[in-house]
């Protein structure tokens, strides 16, 4: 018996590309070297250039003072806190934003899409005129617009002042509107309101539990409990109760003309009100036609199924169409929410100081860090992008078909 | 072997790596002159220093200045691109070589001169800073605006003088943070702030291109020393030079007496520093600074003297009508004094 000897082939520099052994991990070498030469070329661009404008890289102005005022903090800050601290406010003040934004947008979206698809002819049409009319239009120019409505056709808090104002409060002289902002009243935690908190969080929790309680009697009797209305029994008559038998822990402190402008109360700057609509707006009209696609991408026999057996049109769209249209809507909607947070950038056109107009504005300005504060603004953008997707395909994972 | 291949090509990349960068700051005098052109940075809009008039030229105390730059380089006053940069990104945009000066009415300080790496050639303008108010708000001092709120533009050194302001003087405020000028006005105008505050030159030259200029008023407190003064880049100390003895050029012309008008007159005095400056003797010391022997006559020529550029953008002429105060000759009273030229 002769074995047959294949010859070995020596290895040749040629075959790491004729080779298909070799080939795919060479490419993918040589894309790495280009990519790391690529970067490195950058940096040291960036630091020889910088060098020759005799500036240098560093991030030890951070914890220098400040020295400007920010009108709207959420945490405490003073002119004589650090660049750091400023940055933090103006991270909150955009997290605000975003949050809010996020939330408007969504509940607006929702109606929107759905009244879009209504069978009554003018509410459908005046959906589309909605959509397209704030879609189509730059977001700045909503911002501004929004902004300077505010502005233009709110009374001075001047105007609240004499004998016979020309403005005056509204819902009970409660609330102020004016071309600065709304006040409201502020809420005083008194003594005793710890149980009223208590007693509220209880109620939720007791509201969760009925919940549980009326869906396994459906489940096993197919009997309806009147899960609204119970639900709203128990959100309201335990808190009000107790507030009345502990002797009204909560009182509302009103705001008041004193000077220049309204003292006391929460003062919500037009600022933040017009940057929050006009991003809510802006976004819902996305929204809404996601919601539209994500509905219509449900087969009609669903919605004949669940007439036939008797359903009424409201539940048909929440027991049966939105539930599975949620698997369609979702992921588009990442997208949404992440360009609502990043859109909140342009707050420096009405003056609201989000992160890009502390860091990326006046400490850039007044310290003349560009690269940095740009380098660390970026980051900042990036890691709540990132975040907001997790999450939210988190979420998304459980509105996915399970198979039971 | 497939590794020392590896980190031979590494190590060439690395090294081409390290060779290319970009190096765009030779003289800036030969890159002007080569272009033909100076990009000079003003402001988007402040009445009396930079602007537009109705024929679409830029006109203005800074823009005049930097036409008596170009003036004195190309003997072309119009030999300008104007550049308009809002407070926020001026610095970024001179040191990125976007403008070869800057003109844009903007304080000297310390921190800007050395941690912003600019080099200040002198003062335009001894400026500081005031408050705009309306009259009907009733308040007469700046000692009466605790609880006011206050607009003012972003990245400027006004908004740390107003927090140091109120601070010492125990007051609170609100401040309305604005980009620019034009959205101040607006604000303010429609009373989303008390008070607006900034260079109390640019407050004369806003308040009197208002509606009713005489229902609102500038209070007569001043919170800061504002001088104001074209800037250049660190790295090119020639270049400094050239802008910083225009300016001092057109500060001796109002001192000697030469004016646009005159400038000719003064070919036979006996003033050798005449001579020097307008180039008509013998010595040719503007080479020394490689320009033109004729460079500062031509920029005087152009645009006038100090004293003609003020009246024509900021004085009674114009409008506006700010006094000379310590904005004027040492010689009257005032505070500007050049070096000598010599």
């Amino acid at each position: 018996m002769s074995s047959v000897d294949f010859p070995v082939e020596k290895f040749r520099f040629g075959m790491l590309l004729s080779d298909t052994r070799y080939r795919s991990t060479s490419l993918q070498v040589i894309t790495f070297i280009f990519f790391v030469a690529g970067v490195f070329w950058l940096v040291d661009n960036t630091v020889k250039n910088l060098a020759l404008l005799d500036k240098d890289v560093s991030f030890s102005f951070l914890w220098m003072r400040a020295g400007y005022d920010i009108n709207q903090r959420l945490i405490p800050y003073t002119n004589d806190s650090t660049h750091a601290t400023a940055a933090l406010v103006g991270i909150l003040n955009t997290l605000l934003v975003a949050f809010v934004g996020c939330i408007l947008a969504t509940i607006i979206g929702v109606f929107v899409g759905i009244l879009r698809l209504s069978k009554n002819w003018i509410i459908a049409k005046l959906m589309s005129v909605y959509i397209e009319g704030f879609r189509n239009v730059p977001l700045l120019l909503w911002i501004v617009m929004v902004f300077a409505l505010l502005t233009e056709f709110t009374p001075q808090p001047r105007a609240f002042k004499g004998e016979n104002p020309d403005a005056s409060m509204i819902i009970f002289e409660s609330i102020a509107v004016t071309n600065r902002g709304t006040y409201l009243p502020n809420p005083q935690w008194g003594a005793g309101s710890i149980w009223l908190i208590l007693v509220f969080l209880v109620s939720l929790l007791g509201i969760i539990i009925f919940r549980r309680y009326a869906k396994n009697i459906q489940k096993n009797t197919g009997r309806n409990l009147p899960v609204l209305w119970v639900s709203l029994g128990i959100f309201f008559v335990p808190t009000i109760l107790f507030y009345f038998i502990l002797g009204s822990p909560v009182t509302l402190e009103y705001p008041y003309l004193k000077g220049f402008n309204f003292k006391d109360g929460v003062h919500i700057r037009n600022s933040f009100i017009a940057l929050t609509l006009a991003l809510a707006f802006y976004t819902s009209a996305f929204i809404g036609e996601i919601v539209r696609s994500g509905i219509m991408a449900i087969s009609k026999g669903q919605t004949e199924a669940a007439a036939a057996l008797g359903m009424r049109p409201n539940k048909i769209m929440s027991l049966i169409i939105l539930p599975q249209a949620l698997r369609v809507i979702v992921p588009p909607m990442i997208s949404q929410y992440l360009n609502l947070t990043k859109n909140s950038s342009l707050a420096i056109a009405v003056g609201y100081m989000d992160v890009r107009g502390t860091l990326g504005g006046i400490t850039l300005n007044q310290t003349g860090r560009e690269m940095e504060s740009m380098v660390l603004l970026m980051g900042f953008y990036l890691t709540v992008s990132l975040l907001i997707s997790s999450i939210i395909n988190y979420f998304n994972r459980s509105f996915q078909l399970v198979g039971k | 072997m497939k590794k020392s291949i590896l980190f031979g090509i590494t190590a060439a990349l690395g090294l081409s790596a390290g060779a290319v960068f970009a190096d765009g700051h030779g003289s800036t005098l030969d890159v002007v002159k080569e272009r033909g052109n100076l990009l000079c940075g003003v402001s988007t809009g402040s009445p009396g220093f930079s602007g537009v008039d109705d024929s679409g030229m830029n006109v203005g105390f800074d823009v005049d200045y930097c036409r008596a730059l170009a003036a004195a380089i190309f003997n072309d006053p119009m030999a300008v691109s104007f550049v308009p940069l809002s407070s926020a990104v001026r610095f970024t945009a001179l040191a990125s070589g976007e403008v070869d000066i800057l003109a844009r009415n903007t304080t000297w300080t310390y921190s800007r001169d050395t941690d912003l790496k600019q080099t200040f050639l002198g003062v335009t303008y001894y400026d500081g800073q005031g408050f705009m108010v309306k009259k009907d708000l009733g308040v007469n001092s700046t000692l009466e605006l605790d609880g006011a709120t206050v607009c003012i533009q972003v990245g400027t050194t006004t908004e740390l003088n107003l927090a140091d302001y109120f601070k010492a003087n125990n007051m609170s405020y609100e401040p309305v943070p604005t980009t620019d000028n034009a959205e101040s006005k607006q604000q303010y105008l429609a009373g989303a702030c008390d008070t607006y505050t900034t260079d109390a030159s640019a407050l004369h030259g806003t308040r009197i291109n208002l509606e009713n200029p005489d229902d609102h008023m500038v209070l007569p407190e001043i919170i800061s020393k504002e001088p104001l003064g074209p800037l250049v880049r660190h790295g090119d100390d020639n270049w400094a030079d050239i802008g910083r003895w225009v300016l001092n050029a057109l500060v001796i012309a109002e001192e000697k007496g030469i004016t646009s008008a005159n400038i000719d007159s003064f070919a036979d005095t006996a003033d050798a520093e005449i001579h020097r400056l307008l180039g008509t003797g013998d010595d040719d010391i503007l080479a020394m600074m490689n320009m033109p022997k004729d460079a500062m006559y031509n920029a005087i020529k152009a645009t006038g003297n100090y004293g003609e550029i003020f009246e024509r953008n900021l004085g009674a002429s114009s409008g506006i009508n700010i006094v000379r105060g310590v904005n004027n000759s040492w010689t009257n009273g005032g505070i500007l004094y050049s070096p000598p030229f010599r």
